[in-house]
């Protein structure tokens, strides 16, 4: 089986995230950037099927700006076999919505044939967590969110689901997209001779418009603002009191 | 072999997160169980980090020596004792091989020095011979095709862990200078080849030393380094000059280490109706602080570039062991007392480094023994150019 995995270059989640001054965005300008969070976990998730002796090929496929190729030898130092690059953006700050992407990967998934699509359940930066479903609904696959199990069984897939409040277990007809969440497992750090390695795997280049996919905006960013600042505490000299204040405040 | 500059990144990039993530949280533990946790070690093996500086063809990374100080300053952030694990095998434990051993000594240690799977050391000092390195008494006696050693080695790094020890003896009784050392490679479990307890250091808790004694242990001559008697101490000088620049570039990490701490520390710690990170006091120690790790940084780098470009570089890398070591005892100093009362308290990092960086000024040539370096070829350079 072949695992696809897509991979998001977003803004480094040890970075403090600064709203540009004309309120139009976050600025990226020089800012370190790095592969997703879930999107690693997927990666990590993909590398273990393989070790696991169920699947034979992980791909990882990465839309955005040229820079994004990093991202993606990052995920081939981790063990991914080979990484495809779709440019769709020239300027860093420009952000694929997760309708274009989802429509370029139904294309890759066409071109590639995978058994299986691991992805990060969200990205960090904008938090549509929409991506994986779309592809889902494009190609007609069965999905499974927010995994935080899974186990692949011929041509069913058992995912384990964090929702709200418990964990619900569903079975999936393969082939699936199975997004993953934050506790499904945790990543590997790269080894320095696979760092080395990962520079002699392919790397395909590929452009949104090889694809015929339209990536211009739908949606219009209105407004981007700072969260509010955290307001100053104060000293309260006895549980009576701190009881009275919070109820003042509604909190209880 | 040079890396891309996206490699090197990214390399860096790995480095410096799992030191940030897995290292330097467990580095109080480490202190108290006067151990690394054997999964930590796994997982540095894992990496790759004991192979950086061992040629790819033998299963290492490779890396110039500018490569290794970038990973160096990464490395410096956290613990000494976390380094000195696999400093042995990237540097004097390795270093004699890779630039003097014969093609079966490289084929036969390198691949599992640089996987981690053997452990190396590097066995000089002796009870009687410190700065005065040349001077080694462990004789080597030859019998037949075999050599007998015996002598003690002192302080050694990694002893208690080490698989091969670099030992250097006296082949030629008949010398008390460096012309009649030689090196040898000793595998642990020699007949004849003992260890004595550990060490009690007053840093680097979770990094050991201890003695080395050898008493009639016989080893073939195919154990000569490089096959050859007499040059012992010339491989020895060969390989502190690499690791003086590796030494100063984690002085550089850990100085580093030690302004963020003394900076967080002084923007959270109100004191006269303010922050002490206000007080320009405060302010004048974080920059001289700031200033010097710079310098020491500037002298790695450009000693580095330098060596790698082919220069003999030994006079500046004993300027940068020299400079970078009393930096980095300065800034540590300066962090105790930025951090007040609480930076002579355990809780506290800067408390733990104050300790564990001290050691810097000492092995691998003391200041003193860099001073005496420097001046004797700042001399001779002057003579011959006259
Ligand atoms: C934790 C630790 C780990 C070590 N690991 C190793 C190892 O792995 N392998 C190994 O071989 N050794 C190792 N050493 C030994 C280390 O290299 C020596 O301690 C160092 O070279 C100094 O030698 P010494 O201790 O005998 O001091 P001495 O040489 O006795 O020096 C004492 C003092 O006299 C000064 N001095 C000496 N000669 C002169 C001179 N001519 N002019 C002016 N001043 C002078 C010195 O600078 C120093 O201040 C280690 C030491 C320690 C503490
Ligand atoms: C082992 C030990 C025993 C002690 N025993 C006692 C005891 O028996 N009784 C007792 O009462 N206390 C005791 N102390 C506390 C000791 O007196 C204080 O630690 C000391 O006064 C410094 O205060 P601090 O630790 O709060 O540091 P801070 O006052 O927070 O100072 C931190 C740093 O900021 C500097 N600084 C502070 N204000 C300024 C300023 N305005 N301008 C420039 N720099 C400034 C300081 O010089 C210091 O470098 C002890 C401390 C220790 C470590």
């Amino acid at each position: 089986m072949k695992v696809l995995v897509p991979v998001k270059r977003v803004i480094d989640y040890n970075v403090k995230v600064r709203v540009k001054a004309d309120g139009s965005g976050v600025d990226l300008a020089n800012v370190k950037m790095s592969m997703n969070p879930f999107d690693e976990i997927a990666v990590e998730e993909a590398i273990r099927l393989k070790e696991a002796g169920k699947a034979e090929e992980i791909v990882a496929v990465s839309v955005g700006v040229k820079q994004a190729q990093e991202t993606l030898r990052t995920a081939l130092a981790m063990g991914a076999d080979r990484a495809i690059l779709v440019v769709a953006a020239d300027d860093v700050h420009t952000d694929i919505e997760p309708l274009a992407v989802a429509k370029i990967l139904a294309k890759v998934v066409e071109a590639e044939q995978p058994g299986l699509v691991l992805c990060g359940k969200q990205a960090i930066d904008n938090d549509m967590n929409a991506t994986g479903q779309m592809l889902s609904a494009l190609l007609g696959w069965s999905q499974g969110t927010f995994a935080s199990e899974l186990s692949v069984d011929g041509d069913h897939a058992t995912v384990t689901r964090e929702v709200d409040g418990g964990l619900q277990t569903i079975k999936v007809k393969m082939p699936a997209i199975i997004t993953v969440d934050l506790r499904l497992n945790e990543p590997r750090y790269a080894s320095l001779p696979n760092i080395m390695k990962a520079k002699k795997k392919p790397l395909d280049e590929k452009t949104a418009a090889d694809y015929g996919v339209d990536v211009a905006p739908r949606l219009e960013i209105v407004k981007t603002a700072e969260p509010a600042a955290r307001a100053a505490g104060i000293m309260v000299g006895s549980v009576d009191e701190l009881v009275q204040k919070l109820k003042d405040v509604g909190a209880i | 072999m040079s890396l891309d500059a996206e490699t090197l990144n990214q390399f860096r990039d790995t480095v410096s997160r799992f030191v940030r993530e897995r290292l330097v949280p467990l580095e109080d533990k480490v202190a108290e169980d006067d151990a690394i946790p054997e999964d930590v070690v796994a997982e540095i093996r894992e990496m790759g980090l004991f192979g950086m500086s061992i040629p790819e063809e033998y299963g290492g990374v490779g890396l110039t020596m500018s490569e290794e100080v970038q990973i160096a300053f990464e490395l410096g952030f956290t613990s000494p004792a976390f380094r000195s694990l696999i400093g042995t095998n990237n540097g004097i434990g390795s270093q004699g091989i890779i630039m003097d051993g014969t093609p079966e000594q490289k084929a036969k240690y390198l691949p599992r020095l640089a996987n981690g799977e053997l452990i190396a050391s590097f066995a000089l000092t002796e009870p009687d011979v410190g700065s005065d390195a040349g001077s080694v008494r462990t004789s080597a006696r030859r019998e037949g095709d075999h050599y007998v050693l015996n002598g003690t080695k002192r302080f050694i790094t990694n002893a208690p862990r080490a698989g091969l020890f670099t030992v250097f003896a006296r082949t030629d009784p008949n010398t008390t200078d460096a012309s009649g050392v030689t090196a040898f490679l000793v595998e642990a479990g020699t007949p004849g080849l003992k260890l004595g307890p550990k060490d009690h250091k007053m840093g680097q808790r979770g990094a050991h030393t201890c003695d080395v004694i050898f008493e009639d242990c016989r080893v073939p001559a195919s154990a000569i380094l490089g096959g050859k008697e007499g040059v012992g101490f010339k491989t020895a000088m060969k390989v502190l000059d690499r690791g003086r620049l590796h030494i100063s570039a984690i002085c550089v990490g850990a100085a580093e280490r030690l302004i963020h701490e003394s900076l967080n520390y002084a923007i959270d710690r109100k004191q006269f109706g303010g922050p002490l990170a206000d007080k320009q006091l405060i302010q004048a120690m974080l920059a001289d602080s700031r200033t010097e790790a710079y310098a020491a940084r500037c002298m790695v780098e450009e000693t580095a570039r330098r060596k790698d470009a082919g220069t003999n570089v030994s006079e500046e890398a004993a300027c940068t062991k020299m400079y970078a070591s009393e930096m980095v005892g300065r800034v540590a100093d300066r962090a105790v007392q930025i951090h007040g009362g609480a930076g002579y308290m355990t809780e506290y990092a800067v408390e733990r480094f104050y300790r564990d960086v001290r050691l810097f000024r000492i092995y691998e040539g003391t200041t003193q023994i860099q001073q005496v370096i420097i001046g004797r070829s700042m001399v001779r350079n002057a003579l011959r150019n006259r």
